[in-house]
């Protein structure tokens, strides 16, 4: 599986516009894919302490459950969002974040995926995400 | 008074739209801002697309935009000088993609504010208010100067 995955997963990566803009990457090791989101200085929200945006965490949290996704499900086409809810646990600080995707559950229209991020820990996440995504049909 | 605060909520509206870098890269404008509500909008970008296969505007930057929107509005009720917030949560339900090539705007009511915690709702839209594209619901904790 690892070689076509991880084409798949680059084939992702580069047609999707918006992840250019963040400047996101991913690894795949074996089945298990890392989204790595290195700091860049227009991902700010907060120049004070710096901190990242809140919506760049959750939308990186978000391209990595669609990522995974895209990986599992054997697609480039984009998964559509449902819903999602992102908590917030620690300002994300102006360095590497990390995030690996859960997929709890695929369903044959649905997926439920749990992501998390990290910087310097693995064991102190700075955001989690919740999600439900819509299957595309593959192809 | 009320007119103090007016300029006052205009003032970091646009500060919040031009200033903030993440804001000022995905091209933020604002739009209004008033008692305990503050909208911003974000015009059609070719590298802001999330589906190249449709065109359509990335989740992402609808999140952005609501979660910026959303400290607008907690701003705006809490007082004239300006403090920290952070986000606690956000949860955004997506009702439909916004259309192929369209801006989005959105709108944010902070409803109950207390020391400590803002409770806010927002929404976002294409071209009619009456039919967002998405619905948000967040909580956020204030860091007020100590009085």
């Amino acid at each position: 599986m690892s070689e076509a995955a991880a084409q798949q997963l680059q084939a992702f990566l580069q047609r999707v516009p918006y992840v250019r803009f963040l400047g996101m990457r991913a690894e795949l090791a074996g089945d298990e894919m890392t989204a790595i989101l290195p700091f860049s200085q227009h991902l700010v929200g907060n120049t004070m302490i710096p901190a990242l945006h809140g919506g760049v965490i959750g939308a990186f949290l978000e391209m990595t459950a669609l990522a995974q996704l895209s990986v599992t499900q054997g697609s480039a086409k984009v998964h559509k969002t449902i819903d999602v809810t992102i908590e917030y646990l620690r300002p994300g600080r102006a360095m590497t974040t990390y995030a690996r995707a859960e997929l709890r559950k695929v369903g044959r229209r649905v997926a439920n995926v749990h992501v998390e991020a990290w910087q310097e820990q693995r064991s102190s996440p700075v955001a989690a995400l919740r999600g439900h995504f819509l299957l595309s049909d593959p192809g | 008074m009320s007119d103090e605060r007016d300029a006052f909520r205009r003032q970091m509206g646009q500060h919040m739209a031009t200033t903030v870098p993440q804001a000022a890269a995905l091209g933020f404008r604002f739009v209004s801002a008033g008692e305990a509500r503050g909208s911003l909008e974000v015009p059609w970008r070719e590298d802001l697309v999330g589906d190249p296969d449709t065109g359509v505007i990335a989740g992402g930057v609808v999140t952005s935009l609501l979660d910026h929107t959303c400290g607008l509005a907690v701003a705006s009720a809490a007082s004239t000088i300006p403090f920290g917030t952070a986000t606690l949560d956000l949860r955004i339900d997506y009702m439909r993609p916004a259309a192929a090539k369209s801006g989005v705007t959105a709108e944010a009511h902070c409803y109950k504010l207390t020391r400590s915690i803002a409770f806010v709702r927002a929404q976002a839209w294409d071209a009619d208010p009456a039919d967002p594209i998405a619905t948000a619901q967040a909580a956020f904790v204030l860091n007020r100067p100590p009085s």
